[in-house]
Order: C-alpha cells, then structure tokens, then sequence
C-alpha cells in the first residue's frame, strides 16, 4: 500500500495547494474581502491530503467548519472554491453556503459542516446508501477531537459498526475544541481508543506525516470495500492559527507561543518535503516549480472571484425547495 | 369504495411505494417485527426484509443524520419517530442539515427523505409522549410539513411525499389511526400546498387540521341546525400553505376560526390568523378566533388532560360567538 512516486508528487501538491490557498485568505479575510468565518486549516494539511488520496472521485465525505483542506484534496476546482468564500453567484453553492457549507456533489462532498459532529450520521448515511445500492463506494468522515464528546459520535460509530457500513472516520486530533484543550474534555488520551466500545479497528497516526495518514486510510478503505465495516483513524496534528481568522493572537488566550512554535517545527510540509527531495522523489527545482503553478493558480482564482458578481437579491428565494419537475 | 383505517392508508401507501421503487428504506424503534408502535409498519419486514426495513437503536440523531446522508446520495429513506416529542433529540439533523441541504448547496443536491411522526394527546401519556408541535417544522424554510385529517389523506400524502424531491416531516396523528374511511386501492397523489374545502359554506371559516378537521364537520353540522352555515378547509399541508384557498373563503364569509391543536402561542393557529389579518382585515366581520391548546405542557391527571383537549363544542361555541358579529 506504498504510495507511488507519482502518489507521492500528489500528495505534496494537494498539501502545497491548501497551505498556498488558506495562507492567500489570511491575507484576503484581513483586508475584509473574505466575508464571514474562515477556519483555517494551516498546520494540518496531511491529513485530508493523505485521506483523500485513497478515495475516488465517487468516493463521499463530509467535512467540518475547518473544511477547505478537505474540499481542496477531495479535488473541487480553486476558481467556485475562492468565488463561494467571497460569496459570489459563480461560487460552488452559488455563494449561498460560504466557507462553513461549502459542497461538490459532483466530487462526493456533502457538504463542509458548521455544526460539529453534524457530519457524522451524514457520512454513516452516504455509506449506507452506498451498501444498499451496491456500488462499492466509501465514505470518509472527517471531525474534530472535540465532536468525539458528541452524541452523534457515539450514535454513528455505533451504527457503521452494527450495520458494517463502509465509512472510514477521520479524528482530526488538533488539540482544541476552540479554546478548551482535550485534557479537560475528556479523560481518554486517545480517541481512537473509542473505538474499543463500538468493536471496530481504532488507530493513532502521527497527523503531520502524510504518509502514515495515507497507509492508515488505504488499509481503512480497503476493509470498507470489502464489506469489512468501519475503522476509527485518529490523526494527531495542529492548527497553526487560531480557531478562526480573529482569535486573537492565534489562541494565545489558551495556548503557549512555545506550543505553537513546536508544532511549527513539525510542519507536515516541510517534513514531507525533506523527504522526497533525501529520497530522490523529485528536485528542488521541480518542487520550485510546483509551488510556483499552485500560487499562480490561487492568484487566478482570486482573480476569478473578484471579478465575479454577487448573486442577484431574488436568489435569496431561490433552491429553498427542488421545484416539481426540476432535474436533480 | 371500501373503507380501511387512517394507520392502514398509510402501511398500504408505503408498501405500494415501496414495491415500485427500491430506492425506498425505512428506518425507525420498533418498526419491524413489532410493526412500528401504531402498526403502520405492520408485515413490512416480512415483505421487503431487513435491509430495508431497519429496526434501529435508539439513535435519533443517528439515523436521522444518516437518512439525510443516504437521501443526498440517491436512496430515498422514510424514518419513522416514534412520537413528535422525540424529534428534540435528533433536531440539529432536522432544522440545520435535513432542511437546509437544498439551499446551502446552491440548489445542487436534494434531500428526498420523509420523517413521519405523530401528535396528539389523550392517551394518558403526559407531558413528552403527547406534544403537538408541528408547528415549528412549519416555521423553518426548505422543510415540507404534512397533516393527515383522514385515512384518503393519509395515504395520498404519504405516497406524494415519498416521491417528492424535498425533506417532508409528515405528522400523523394518533387518535386517528383506528379511524376508518374511504380509500382508494390503486396507488394516488395529493399534491402539496392545496388545500381541501371539507365542507362549503357562506358564514363562517373554520381552517383546522389533523383530528380537528373531523370535529370541525361535526360543528359544521350541528351548526347547520341553526342555519349557520360553515365553511371548513383542510389545509393538508402546513408548509407549503394554501393561502389562496383560504383568503378567498374569508373574503366569501368574513368570519374565521382556526382551530389547530399546537399550543396557542406562535403556533399554527397564530400564522394563519396573522396572514389573515394581513390580507383580508377589511373583509372580517368578527374578530379571529383561534382554537388551540392551552399554554400548558400536557398534563398526565386524566381530568386534567381532558380539559386540555377540545372538540366539537369548543368549535361550536366559537362559531356562535363570530355569529355574534353582525
């Protein structure tokens, strides 16, 4: 289940492609064109990028307020991506769903999600669809520590485990709910080790290491197709930024700048990066190039959604019901 | 036409949907071997088997959420939820994800799932097993809400809302799922958002729903002895609302009384007054009554229960007081 070369190019452009383009939105939020929220997923890169190169294009997941990383490496387009977090008419969800909403149907995402722990019987649902119409599709869940204490965790482990529903769920383990860190959310150190009550594989991964995320999410994905139920992967990581762009001083009201500063040094990037270049997977040069292809693209995504309008004020009424005899 | 119960319209309407289109599953406590609490599921799993029909945990927000996934990916599941009071566990799944799917997306993607749970109180069964708030689901936009007031209802709904695109929460009602009446074998429609005129009359507008609709012809009757002649629309589904066929039976009699079995604040009876009073003021003859319960959880004292609930003479005595009006 070793990556390929090619895998392995992949993987760092689907990481390079989410650092480039949450870091562009720093930047985009702070001068007020990016509307809303945006929970940045800087620092975890490795773990939607290492998931969803297992999974195909008819492959689900469900992703979370954090979810560009997700719907960046599950393969949405950068141009609707940047026009939905601008709001704009051309966007994914026409600019209805922003940041905390965005979808692809076309790409098997339902959905980012603004309720934590509200995608999990959603993907358990996807999987189950997938169970009863035969096609061998997977769905993979992603959600925080945090959404571990809800009762829809507990409720869809459960019930993929019971029905042996081919859904892989991804613990994001960066640490915090918002401000509270997990020591006083829970007792457990693991929250793989929750797996133990609903009789299913449970495993920690180191979350910054692409690689480990994507052996741990092949052997998980393969035990889904083959009708072998679900399996928990717990990805231990970081967000480098605060909860959302605005907490201030990037959370130093509940965490250290030594913290911080570790966890920086543990850059799932830079690690990745040390690596193909000492395991001769490709040139500096080559990854010189590839960053500078993504940062072009980002630039033209930006440009994309500038320029495009803003919906229409009657759309506002507009897809609240699927009309009679409205092709879905 | 032969007659069968309201609970067999609707354990017909699901097993003739179920037999043409395999996309169908249900989901809910106690829905298989024990055929649902009110045996609408009844002979179900013997039928279509364990793999569609689910007999689940006690997981509201599970298997709610997991319809709602399944709906999204080409399956179109029917939940059952044992009583309204329980859809409180599972409403993150109904109000945020269930409804708002359709918009949030941008149109693209549709949640064609139908959550059936019932109201209604005297069954002695107290404050959380007897609730009647169907009204909020009318309150939030992208869900379809429908009220049942007969067995024909029942099933012309039912099998409309399973082959509706949209998330329908389809609220029966339990005092009349031993009700019988005529209902046609083959299989039917009742389109959403038009309103059935139960009985017509130039005098005084009764809209009720569920079980009130029954009381309400009861009323229409007696009052009919002392030449009153009521009118008496159904709306059959509070979301989307019929509002014309009901505005143009005010502009005809001028005289309304909303009887809904929600509590009275801000309930269904509220929002029928409110758009009456906002589109038809100046055809009123009588101020609005409305006909609901009372502002109280449902008590369990058998006394107390049967005060909280009303019929016919409440009705009644409401239309003699909108007579009072010249």
């Amino acid at each position: 289940m070793d990556p390929t070369k090619d895998q392995l190019i992949g993987l760092y452009k689907t990481m390079q492609t989410i650092r480039l383009f949450e870091e562009r939105i720093v930047d985009l939020y702070a001068r007020g064109e990016v509307p809303g929220l945006a929970h940045l997923y800087i620092g975890e890169e490795a773990v939607a990028a290492g998931v969803c190169a297992v999974l195909t294009d008819e492959d689900y997941i469900t992703s979370t307020h954090r979810g560009h990383g997700h719907v960046i490496a599950k393969g949405t387009g950068l141009d609707p991506m940047m026009a939905e977090l601008f709001g704009k008419k051309t966007g994914c969800c026409k600019g209805k769903g922003g940041s905390m909403h965005i979808a692809d149907m076309d790409k098997g995402i339902l959905g980012a999600n603004g309720i934590a722990g509200g995608g999990l019987p959603i993907a358990i649902g996807a999987a189950w669809s997938a169970k009863w119409r035969k096609t061998n599709q997977v769905a993979a869940c992603f959600f925080g520590d945090d959404a571990s204490s809800n009762g829809t965790f507990h409720e869809s482990m459960n019930l993929a485990s019971l029905h042996k529903l081919p859904v892989v769920f991804v613990c994001e383990n960066n640490g915090y709910g918002i401000s509270v860190c997990q020591a006083k959310c829970t007792l457990i150190n693991d929250v793989a080790s929750r797996a133990v009550a609903y009789d299913m594989p449970g495993v920690v991964v180191d979350g910054n290491n692409v690689v480990e995320v994507y052996e741990a999410a092949a052997k998980a994905v393969k035990r889904a197709r083959a009708g072998e139920g679900p399996t928990l992967i717990e990805c231990k990581t970081y967000r480098w930024r605060g909860h959302h762009e605005g907490d201030p001083n990037q959370g130093a009201r509940y965490r250290t700048k030594e913290e911080i500063n570790t966890w920086k040094e543990k850059c799932p990037i830079k690690q990745f990066k040390k690596k193909l270049l000492k395991d001769r997977i490709a040139t500096k040069k080559q990854l010189e190039t590839i960053d500078k292809e993504i940062s072009q693209a980002i630039s033209d995504a930006v440009a994309f959604a500038q320029e495009s309008e803003f919906p229409a004020v009657e759309e506002m009424y507009e897809d609240i019901y699927v009309e009679l005899g409205e092709a879905q | 036409m032969r007659e069968i119960t309201y609970c067999d319209a609707l354990n017909e309407a699901l097993r003739q949907c179920m037999v043409e289109d395999e996309r169908i599953v249900v989901l809910g406590e106690d829905i298989g071997c024990y055929g649902g609490i009110f045996q609408v599921t009844k002979g179900l799993l013997d039928e279509f088997g364990p793999d569609r029909i689910v007999d689940t945990p006690i997981s509201e927000a599970g298997f709610i959420g997991a319809c709602v996934g399944a709906a999204l990916t080409g399956m179109r599941p029917v939940a059952e939820i044992m009583f309204i009071d329980f859809t409180t566990v599972c409403m993150d799944m109904i109000v945020n994800q269930m409804a708002k799917m359709h918009y949030m997306f941008g149109g693209k993607g549709c949640v064609p799932m139908v959550l059936r749970t019932n109201i209604g109180a005297g069954r002695g069964t107290a404050a959380q097993h007897s609730q009647s708030f169907h009204s909020f689901f009318a309150h939030i936009p992208g869900l379809v809400v429908a009220a049942p007031s007969s067995p024909y209802e029942a099933k012309g709904l039912l099998t409309e809302a399973i082959k509706n695109d949209n998330p329908v929460i389809f609220v029966e009602h339990k005092r009349l799922y031993t009700t019988k009446g005529p209902v046609p074998e083959e299989s039917y429609r009742i389109p959403f958002g038009k309103a059935e005129i139960k009985r017509e009359g130039a005098d005084v507008t009764i809209v009720a729903t569920h079980a009130l609709v029954g009381a309400a012809l009861e009323a229409a009757e007696e009052a009919a002895n002392d030449d009153i002649d009521v009118e008496v629309i159904d709306p059959r589904t509070l979301s989307p609302l019929d509002k014309e066929t009901i505005l143009s039976s005010i502009q005809k009699t001028g005289r309304l009384l909303v009887a809904d079995e929600d509590n009275k604040t801000c309930g269904f009876a509220a929002e029928i007054s409110a758009i009456v009073a906002e589109e038809a003021i100046f055809y009123l003859k009588a101020p609005i009554i409305r006909n609901a319960s009372p502002d109280t959880p449902v008590p369990f004292s058998p006394p107390l229960e049967k005060a909280y609930m009303f019929g016919k003479e409440v009705l009644m005595d409401s239309v003699r007081r909108l007579m009072a009006y010249a």
